[in-house]
Formats: C-alpha cells, sequence, structure tokens
C-alpha cells in the first residue's frame, strides 16, 4: 500500500466524519436557526374511532385519564360519584381553558357508570357525540372534556 | 408542529455505520494494508444492533429526536474502532469483541429502559428510592467480600468472572433524586433564605438533605479514590441547583465548596496531591520517571496528540501501544494521534451535538421535572467529556473517566445506553404533540368564557 493512497484514504475519512456532523446539522437545521418559512400546520387527518367494544361482563374499577395534561392518573371507582371540573374541589381538577369549574360527573347506577354533563359551556363528549343527557358510559370508550380524554378501565 | 422524521433518522443511522465501517476499513488498511476479516462481522454486527435499537424506538417512542441514536451509533462505533485497532498492537487489555458483546447489551439495556418505562414521569415518584438506590450503589464496592480493588481504585463488584462498577450506574440514579428532589423544593430554595452582599443564600434546613447526599457521595468517591467520578456528581449537583433555581449563587456558593474542597483534598490525601503535581508539572523529569504518580501515561498522551497534528497519521498507522491503557482512559489521546485535531474536532462536536439535543428536551419538556431530568442527563454527559478530555490534553488535573460510549468497559457503556433512553424517552413525550381540544376540531363553535 503506497504513502499516497493510505494520505488519501486519512483525508477521505476525515472528510467523511465531518460529512456525517454537517449532515447531523443539517437534520437539525431548523432546530437551531429557526424555521425560514412558518410551515403549514398539517394536521394528521384523525384517525376513525376505534369500534367501539361491547361493555363486557363485569364493572368498570378504574377511571384512566387516558389524553391531556394529567395522563396517566388513575382514580379507583368505589361507590361515590366523580366531579370533574376546573373548580378546586372537583375528584379530578382539570386545568383547562375548555372546561367549566363544574364540567361533569360520573355516578354508579345499578352496575353502571354514567356521565352527566353539569351545564358546561364546552360539552362533554362520550366517543364522538355530545352528552345532552345522563348516559351510561361502557368500558373503554374515551369521554372527553377539553384536552382530557378518560376512559373506565375494569 | 414537530415531524416525527424518521426517514432522517434511519437514514442518519446508516450513515453512521457506513463511516464506522469506513473506519474499520481504514484501520484495516493502515495496519496492513488489507481490509480486515472481521471488518464484516463487526460492521454487520453493529448495523444490526442498531436496527433493532432503531425498531424499539419507531415503536415505542416514535416522537423522539432523530439525531440522538444515531449520533451515539457514531461514538459508539468509533469506540469499536479504536479498541480493535488498539487491539491489533497487542496491548492487553484491549478487545473489541467483549466491547461489541457489551455494546450489544447496551442496546438491550436502552430497549428494555424504553419498552418498560413508558412514562418518565412515574421516575418522579421513586425520587427517594433513587437517592437511596444512588447512595447503595456507591457503597457497595466498599463491602468485603464482593468489593474489588483495581489499579488502586475500590470502584469495583465482582460478580463471578465480571466486575462492574456500580457508581456508574448511581450517578443516573443520583440525577434522578436530584431532579425530583429540587422539582418539590425549588421555589423555597430560591425565594426563601437571607441576602447577602449580593447573592441570596438559602436556609440551611432547605439544603439539608442535598448537602448530606453531597457529602456522602463525596465522601465515599474519596474514600474509593474516584476523583472522577466525585467531580462529575459535584458538577451535576451544581449544575441542576442553578437550573432548579437560577440563581448565580449558587454556581458562586458550589466553585468556592469546590475550591475548597480540592485543596484540602490536595493537603489531606496523598494520591491527591499526586494528581495535583502531575498536572502542573507534567513534562518535568523527575515527575515523568517518579515511581508513583509519574506522568508517563499523560505525556505519552499528550506526544501522541501532538504527533497527530492537524491530519493525525492515519487510522492503523500510530503508536496508540506507546500509551499505558489506551483502550479505556486515554482512547482520546489516541484517537487524536490517529484522526489528529479534524478528527478530534469532528468527534467533540458529535458529542456537542448529543449534549444540544438533550438540552434541546429539557428546552421543549412541558413538566419541570423532565426539564431538570434532562437538564441533568445532559450535563453529566457534557460534564464527563470535559473531565476525561481536559484531563487527557492537560487543561485540568487528570481523574480516571471514561469517554462516554468510546472507552473500553462494560458498565459506562450500560450506564450510558440507559442514560440515552431517559433522553429519548423525554424527547418523545416534548416532542409529541400536545393533546387537542375536541373543540379545535371543527366540531362544534368554541366559547370561551
Amino acid at each position: 500500500m503506497s504513502e499516497l493512497t493510505l494520505l488519501l484514504i486519512r483525508l477521505a475519512f476525515l472528510a467523511l466524519l465531518w460529512f456525517f456532523v454537517i449532515a447531523a446539522v443539517g437534520v437539525i437545521r431548523t432546530d437551531l436557526f429557526g424555521a425560514r418559512t412558518a410551515p403549514a400546520p398539517a394536521r394528521k387527518p384523525t384517525k376513525a374511532p376505534k369500534p367501539v367494544s361491547k361493555p363486557k361482563r363485569g364493572e368498570p374499577r378504574q377511571m384512566v385519564v387516558t389524553g391531556g395534561p394529567l395522563q396517566g392518573t388513575v382514580i379507583d371507582l368505589t361507590e361515590t360519584p366523580i366531579s370533574i371540573g376546573r373548580a378546586t374541589d372537583a375528584t379530578l381538577v382539570l386545568s383547562d381553558d375548555y372546561a367549566s369549574s363544574r364540567h361533569a360527573r360520573l355516578f354508579p347506577q345499578d352496575g353502571q357508570w354514567i356521565v352527566e354533563d353539569l351545564g358546561s359551556t364546552n360539552g362533554t363528549y362520550l366517543d364522538r357525540s355530545k352528552v345532552t343527557r345522563p348516559t351510561p358510559v361502557p368500558l373503554g370508550v374515551p369521554i372527553r372534556i377539553g384536552k382530557t380524554v378518560i376512559e373506565l378501565r375494569k | 408542529m414537530t415531524a416525527k422524521r424518521r426517514g432522517a433518522q434511519l437514514a442518519m443511522l446508516a450513515f453512521a455505520v457506513v463511516v464506522v465501517m469506513c473506519a474499520y476499513a481504514s484501520a484495516g488498511l493502515g495496519i496492513d494494508g488489507a481490509v480486515p476479516a472481521g471488518m464484516l462481522t463487526y460492521g454487520l454486527g453493529l448495523g444490526a444492533l442498531m436496527l433493532a435499537a432503531y425498531l424499539v424506538l419507531a415503536k415505542w417512542a416514535p416522537w423522539a429526536d432523530p439525531l440522538i441514536l444515531p449520533l451515539v451509533t457514531l461514538v459508539n462505533g468509533l469506540g469499536l474502532v479504536m479498541i480493535y485497532r488498539i487491539e491489533q498492537t497487542g496491548q492487553g487489555g484491549a478487545s473489541a469483541t467483549t466491547q461489541l458483546m457489551w455494546t450489544a447489551l447496551g442496546v438491550v439495556m436502552f430497549s428494555a429502559t424504553l419498552i418498560v418505562l413508558k412514562d418518565h414521569r412515574a421516575l418522579q415518584r421513586l425520587t427517594y428510592t433513587a437517592g437511596f438506590a444512588g447512595l447503595a450503589l456507591l457503597l457497595l464496592p466498599l463491602l468485603p467480600f464482593i468489593g474489588k480493588e483495581i489499579n488502586g481504585a475500590r470502584i469495583w463488584v465482582g460478580i463471578g468472572p465480571f466486575s462492574i462498577q456500580p457508581s456508574e450506574f448511581a450517578k443516573i440514579a443520583l440525577v434522578v433524586f436530584f431532579a425530583g428532589y429540587l422539582v418539590a423544593k425549588r421555589d423555597v430554595l430560591a425565594l426563601a433564605g437571607r441576602r447577602l452582599l449580593f447573592i441570596d443564600l438559602p436556609r440551611a434546613r432547605d439544603l439539608g438533605p442535598v448537602l448530606i447526599t453531597w457529602a456522602v457521595s463525596l465522601g465515599v468517591l474519596v474514600m474509593q479514590k474516584d476523583l472522577g467520578s466525585s467531580l462529575l456528581l459535584f458538577g451535576a449537583f451544581i449544575a441542576m441547583l442553578y437550573i432548579a433555581t437560577q440563581r448565580t449563587s449558587w454556581v458562586l456558593i458550589g466553585a468556592l465548596l469546590f475550591i475548597g474542597g480540592a485543596v484540602l483534598a490536595g493537603q489531606v490525601f496523598s494520591h491527591v496531591e499526586a494528581r495535583f503535581d502531575g498536572w502542573l508539572n507534567a513534562s518535568s523529569q523527575e515527575m515523568y520517571y517518579r515511581d508513583f504518580g509519574s506522568t508517563f501515561q499523560l505525556m505519552q498522551g499528550l506526544f501522541a496528540i501532538g504527533s497527530g497534528g492537524i491530519l493525525g497519521t492515519g487510522l492503523g498507522q500510530g503508536y496508540p501501544r506507546e500509551i499505558p491503557l489506551s483502550f479505556s482512559d486515554f482512547i482520546f489521546s489516541a484517537t487524536g494521534e490517529e484522526l489528529g485535531l479534524t478528527g478530534l474536532m469532528a468527534l467533540l462536536m458529535v458529542y456537542a451535538l448529543i449534549v444540544q439535543r438533550g438540552l434541546r428536551t429539557a428546552f421543549a419538556a412541558r413538566d419541570p421535572f423532565s426539564k431538570l431530568l434532562a437538564g441533568g442527563l445532559s450535563f453529566i454527559l457534557a460534564w464527563q467529556v470535559f473531565i476525561i478530555v481536559g484531563g487527557v490534553t492537560r487543561l485540568i488535573p487528570l481523574t480516571g473517566l471514561v469517554t462516554p460510549f468510546m472507552s473500553a468497559g462494560g458498565s459506562a457503556l450500560l450506564a450510558n445506553w440507559m442514560l440515552i433512553a431517559l433522553l429519548v424517552r423525554m424527547s418523545d413525550a416534548a416532542r409529541k404533540p400536545p393533546p387537542q381540544a375536541i373543540q379545535d376540531e371543527g366540531l362544534t363553535q368554541v366559547m370561551q368564557r
């Protein structure tokens, strides 16, 4: 292997290394120097809601927050009703511009949990439909209040 | 609106693997004029591992930063090449196969962390558990029977044929503890307290638990003669206090504590004193030929970097064998000799980019705990690179620490992959688009009170 070849290999490798660094910087260009043009907010097409599974045997035992700032919060269901809203005495206190102070409540009746909208400004949604009268909540169907999504689970 | 940018991630990952394979080829050609036989094995092995890591990432953290994994892959791969290359010179202890095995375990650790830890905020509940675990891990090597002393530092735990270095994992646990604790206490730390001259002094009781943890960890580390880790933890501690409270007074207090501690340790402990002497008079003949605390290794490293010059000698054409432990603490010097200043700068750029991505994650994170944790984890990565690179280039006294992802060593590799997994987890949470109100989806008219 001649000296010249080795020299060329050496320079080529260093160039490759720097090319990698430049490519990496290119990937985060917008992050480092700011976006050149304001990108149009490409909204992802909302997924079709999953087919609602039939309520299984057995009662729900937990209320799980599956979306929103409180995601991951789990409340065990007992016999007591659950109030949801911005009021500090609510069982689930939301800090959400779209929520009313007493937004909705969930209560058990004959082994079923019922969601009732308490005259909120922006409404409570069970799956995709607005809750206008007390409605039974099947397992795993999302209740949406502003940015928060709640589900009942076994 | 951020995009997932998985395509960019895959492309950069492939690029990183290609760079590493070119490095193998270049090293082989430099050593004996032929492409090394193991190149395909190592290259494909690394490629397969990283593909697996990519798939885990795509499944469990789809919104994660696109650059972190490729950058880490490059550094880890270059480390493998350097170790392979040093192994070829016959220096005892260097083994590329072992390192590849540890890399594989590191990727397993990375994947496991991502899969198990669905939400990093779960760690916040483990604040004190993490603090305890961190201290326990630090204390582990001091126990009889399982603790082992290697090269003068009692920082190892022997399990069968393996030795692990628990302090590597302790640093992650302690950062989790600091983050959780400071989130709860940052307001009192920043606001309560007296003002003295220009600095705000915090109340002693607010500081208690943190100071105790800090003192114990430093004490243990000094007993174990692991200076690098104690400097690392101390820096992380001060940096996180600063992030949490935004008070310059903390940096001042920290600097004063540190200078005081360093002077004291220099007078009390002979091994610390030797490090200072070696740093200040590294090139004196007396120090170079000294039996205990000789600067032979440091000077050999400096000679190597010097003889590399701007463009380096080329992979496979330097003399890394002349530097003791060139595959672990001094891998940076060995790399400097063969890749030159140009290569070292590229390498430091890659580290800087990893840290930048981490800090960016801290910036974008929505809750204070993630901000502190991401900030703290990226800081210890940066600080670790600074301590070891500063040490081998004689900017600061040399303390033994591994160069993250490059040096031979299993525990460090595992711990750092775990650290990266945590960063990836948080960047996934930070870049995920925020939940939208059902009203924003145009179903109904919005009325805001």
